[in-house]
């Protein structure tokens, strides 16, 4: 809330108070000027994502080495009741039980580590970039805290994703095997329909790709917007007559959309999961 | 310049607007299938819960990303500079 006032005080518009909370903390030291390029580092993303990561695997490190057989904890069952929910998804979708060896726990670290990510928007909008402010002394100093709301990082994890698709494909049909599918498979198998057949698969390795990142960025950024406008909102109150009628809708608010956004942080961390695995179990499908 | 933002703003408001009509009819028709399937076999509920709030967040994604685009014309507008 210390940027309220601190808002009131300085007094940047709505316009800018957004655009400065979008701006990523990079490799240049200011902001983003074209919207590609490749030369361009968003250390806050890369920060927080591995932050993110490491609790996760901390966490689950914890549980499972205090993992009893006797009568289970409350946080060991929750647990296995995660574990068995990502099995079971993954039973009903991968049939290999072999890649299952590997998918399995990929989809529950996907799981668990988009769910931990996506979870950084319940955090009050400006507390870290304000202690960020803080400790370089630099009050425009920029930070986004959520890494998902970041479109580099859900396309890196859906290129991943994509990665991993292709190595199944070639590990459960051979390189020949693959490229034969390639060339043959929507439509059949004659010369006059090759290059058909492959283009289509190109544009539908693309699609599947280009969705799944943008689908949990588009939901991340949208919920990381809607977050930065209430706080507008409470930022508003010090300035007017009717002041505390725009503090209390704030508060009302937001603990309205962060309510709602917790549903929106499991479902699409679940969304990315169960995509990953049906993707992974496309690439076992011969055609 | 004046009517370069007018234009933006509108723009927005359709890109919601549209959006939310289309994931408004999606939902709706997807949950009242939802609750039809499970008067006739309340036994296949759970199943059909997990796929119904998988297929929810699918509808959904497209109006959010919608909706994450406009707030973006409207508050770090990339056409300004026009």
């Amino acid at each position: 809330m210390s940027s309220a006032t601190d808002t009131a005080a300085h007094g940047p518009t709505a316009g800018e108070y957004i655009v400065h909370h979008l701006t990523h903390f990079n490799s240049t030291g200011h902001a983003q000027k074209d919207i590609i390029d490749f030369s361009v580092v968003n250390v806050d993303t890369l920060v927080f994502s591995v932050v993110m990561g490491v609790l996760g695997l901390l966490f689950m490190w914890r549980v499972a080495a205090s993992v009893t057989s006797g009568v289970p904890g409350r946080l060991q069952a929750a647990v296995e009741i995660l574990l068995e929910m990502v099995n079971d998804q993954a039973k009903g979708i991968v049939h290999s039980a072999e890649s299952r060896k590997f998918v399995g726990p990929l989809a529950l670290t996907v799981f668990v580590w988009i769910f931990l990510m996506n979870s950084m928007d319940f955090l009050p909008l400006d507390v870290l970039p304000n202690i960020w402010q803080a400790i370089t002394g630099d009050h425009h100093a920029y930070l986004r805290v959520v890494p998902t709301a970041d479109l580099n990082g859900t396309l890196g994890m859906s290129v991943g994703v994509l990665l991993v698709c292709i190595y199944y494909n070639i590990k459960i049909k051979g390189f020949g095997g693959w490229m034969h599918e390639l060339f043959t498979a929507p439509f059949g198998s004659h010369p006059l329909l090759y290059p058909i057949n492959f283009a289509m698969q190109m544009i539908e390795f693309l699609a599947k790709t280009v969705s799944h990142g943008m689908r949990l960025f588009g939901n991340m950024y949208a919920g990381e917007l809607v977050f930065m406008l209430i706080a507008l909102m409470g930022a508003a109150w010090a300035g007017t007559a009717t002041g505390v009628f725009l503090f209390a809708g704030h508060v009302i608010a937001g603990s309205i959309w962060a309510i709602f956004h917790i549903l929106i942080v499991a479902l699409q961390a679940f969304i990315f999961m169960m995509l990953t695995l049906v993707y992974v179990g496309q690439a076992h499908e011969a055609h | 310049m004046e009517h370069v933002l007018g234009f933006v703003a509108l723009a927005a408001g359709l890109i919601i607007g549209l959006g939310a009509i289309g994931a408004c009819i999606g939902i709706g028709l997807m949950g009242g299938k939802y609750i039809e399937a499970s008067a006739r076999q309340p036994e296949l509920m759970n199943a059909l819960q997990t796929k119904m709030f998988l297929l929810a967040g699918l509808i959904d994604a497209a109006f959010l990303i919608g909706v994450g685009i406009a707030m973006m014309f409207a508050f770090a507008n990339p056409f300004k500079l026009i």
